[in-house]
């Protein structure tokens, strides 16, 4: 058994309390009407501003003829006005800028809550089906790891709650996340009236609350089964939860699918792309793969789980490896019929990502792809515990970027940074996300006695 | 060569481990095994050195990325720039999500390929050559141990037997 030890407990307590005053003061510093947000605008403008007016200028006035409300370069106006054909709707146009921003700025603390908050959650997720897949295939290897997989999906119940409380929120109209559910703008906007069948409020939450009670059941039934099989003189419960997993899969993989289209893509509702389902899926399969071989080091570390070898590990970290090639090809797949076609309104959304988020948008390739390959590529270096660890860091902090890099720009275009409000959420639900998952952890022997591949997994080697 | 060898097959790959593991125990050097099929582990029970084909396919892979980076230089940037969809191609680093493709494919190719050939080579097969094979039924449902003999073909042949052999045999090499 396994005891959540006081210092750890008590570190998760500290992240918590650091993260939820990081989000309080997000949430007091967002701007109230758009004079402050004008200054926070001018005070930031003071240190950058300069450097990117000059570059963005000719792209800001073509942007502005094709996709004027959602794009982000739109904060250099004031400065590019002379460039372009003013007229006589500046001021009018101006001052709807200066609403524009305020907007941006307001849902600048909410959107950080939101990408911290999906992200841990999606970390569950990512290990929930990880899980059903090592169920469904019966396989030999990962038996001994099953208890660290369902401490983790034990996340899936707060994280899932928190993320759905986020979703009501808005669609209560206290946030400006996603813009189709602002009748104002529906009612200009043709594009979001063809979509309001599918996107609107209602169906949205039902839609939220049908995913997340698939995934929380079977994550309940299966470790129910789990534990029932401990106990257990014959194999039933095994198979019951194999049968289990592999109808999980299929509602996973069509939930996950429109979950993504959702809960991220709809946040800019106009873009859409078809293989966006998988891009996620394979960020969250990363990420948790990444997250059970940390909680695994871990535990080996505090003399528990003595049976999981190095070849476990090594396992581990050759999914971590060929799930971010994955991820990359997917990435890249997205990314070049996109670019290559150039057709308007779908390349906007990377017109916007190489423009404001040149940084965290290039950078997370070197961290989702260039680091793991090279890092990951020596069969050596798999079986190298440090090294899991430190290239899982990077993967996890990579991953964190792709989401951020989904979720930010559509929300609030170039008014982005990774300050006290970000930082705060992470920590936030990282302490959370510590506290469930070891707390889980104590509830089961951390060793599962009868399931019937456990001597193969104990004798698991490469 | 007039070395005699001591060859010793078994009708099981677990037996065949252990008995393995015996004679490495006992200090002799095993010159060769042959099996259907491969069979886990054995390399390490050998004490074979580990491969170096992977170094070598890592190093092809960045002569195939190379080579594909040149050609599609020269190609589509030197020697014939087009303007592709609104894409003019005067510059490799603007039009690099169009080569990517090329490049990944050629990395793969050439790693490959040239591994197979180095495989081959290293292991010194060649198309229509004799096979080594000192018995035919390896390549059916026997797996055969070959230890070399130097004037101690009765301990051999006794540590054999014990390790569970289904048929113990000495042949001029």
């Amino acid at each position: 058994m396994y005891t959540f030890s006081n210092r750890l407990k008590i570190a998760s307590f500290i992240l918590m309390a650091v993260g939820a005053i990081g989000i309080a003061i997000g949430f007091m510093s967002a701007p109230s009407n758009v004079a402050e947000a004008k200054a926070i605008v001018a005070a930031h403008a003071g240190g950058h501003g300069d450097a990117h007016a000059t570059e963005d200028h000719a792209v800001s006035h073509e942007a502005t003829e094709t996709h004027d409300e959602d794009h982000a370069s739109m904060t250099d106006h004031a400065v590019s006005s002379d460039a372009h054909e003013t007229e006589a709707h500046s001021e009018d146009h101006s001052a709807a800028h200066d609403e524009h921003v305020l907007h941006q700025l307001q849902n600048k603390p909410w959107a950080a809550l939101y990408v911290a908050a999906f992200f841990f959650f999606m970390i569950a997720l990512g290990v929930l089906a990880f899980y059903a897949i090592q169920r469904a295939a019966q396989a030999g290897w990962s038996p001994l790891l099953f208890r660290v997989m369902e401490g983790i999906t034990a996340y899936l119940v707060p994280g899932g709650i928190i993320v759905f409380l986020i979703l009501v929120v808005s669609v209560a109209h206290m946030n400006h996340l996603f813009v189709w559910m602002d009748p104002e703008v529906v009612a200009h906007d043709k594009l979001i009236q063809g979509k309001a069948g599918y996107l609107n409020g209602p169906f949205f939450l039902v839609r939220a609350a049908i995913f997340l009670s698939g995934w929380i059941a079977y994550r309940w039934y299966s470790r129910k089964l789990s534990l029932a099989q401990d106990a257990a003189d014959d194999n039933t419960n095994f198979v019951k939860n194999f049968r289990l997993s592999a109808a999980f899969l299929v509602f996973y993989l069509v939930t996950e699918s429109m979950m993504s289209w959702d809960w991220i893509m709809s946040i800019d509702p106009h873009w859409f792309s078809t293989l966006f389902g998988w891009y996620i899926f394979a960020s969250m399969f990363v990420s948790g793969i990444t997250v059970i071989a940390l909680v695994t080091i871990y535990l080996k570390s505090k003399g528990l789980l003595e049976q999981v070898n190095d070849s476990h590990i090594h396992d581990l970290a050759k999914f971590m490896f060929g799930i971010s090639v994955f991820w990359t090809y997917l990435w890249f797949s997205q990314f070049m019929l996109i670019w290559y076609s150039n057709i308007p309104e779908e390349v906007t959304y990377y017109v916007t990502r190489i423009q404001d988020y040149n940084l965290p948008f290039f950078g997370m390739l070197a961290l989702n792809f260039i680091f793991p390959l090279l890092l990951l590529m020596n069969s050596d270096f798999k079986r190298v515990n440090w090294f899991v660890v430190m290239t899982g860091i990077v993967i996890l902090a990579g991953h964190y970027l792709d989401i951020f890099n989904a979720i930010m720009p559509s929300a609030v275009g170039d008014q982005w940074f990774i300050g006290i409000p970000e930082i705060g959420a992470v920590l936030f639900f990282a302490g959370l996300f510590i506290y469930t998952v070891f707390n889980a952890l104590t509830k089961a022997p951390i060793t599962p006695k009868r399931n019937p591949f456990i001597e193969e997994s104990k004798h698991f080697h490469y | 060569m007039a070395n005699k060898v001591i060859q010793a097959l078994y009708n099981d790959d677990d037996v065949l481990m252990l008995a393995v593991k015996k004679v490495k125990a006992a200090k002799h050097h095993i010159e060769e095994v042959y099996c259907p099929f491969p069979v886990h582990g054995l390399d390490k029970a050998m004490g074979l050195a580990p491969t170096r084909l992977a170094i070598t396919a890592f190093m092809y892979g960045l002569v195939g990325l190379a080579v594909a980076i040149t050609m599609m230089n020269y190609i589509m940037i030197e020697d014939w720039p087009q303007d592709i969809g609104g894409k003019p191609s005067f510059s490799y680093l603007e039009n690099l999500p169009a080569f990517v493709p090329i490049m990944f494919e050629l990395t793969v190719f050439f790693a490959a390929h040239l591994m197979v050939i180095t495989f081959y080579m290293r292991s010194r097969l060649w198309p229509f050559k004799k096979a080594e094979n000192p018995d035919v039924r390896t390549t059916d449902d026997l797996f055969l141990m070959e230890i070399e003999i130097h004037d101690n073909e009765a301990d051999l042949h006794a540590l054999l037997a014990e390790t569970g052999a289904v048929e113990i045999k000495v042949s001029q090499k």
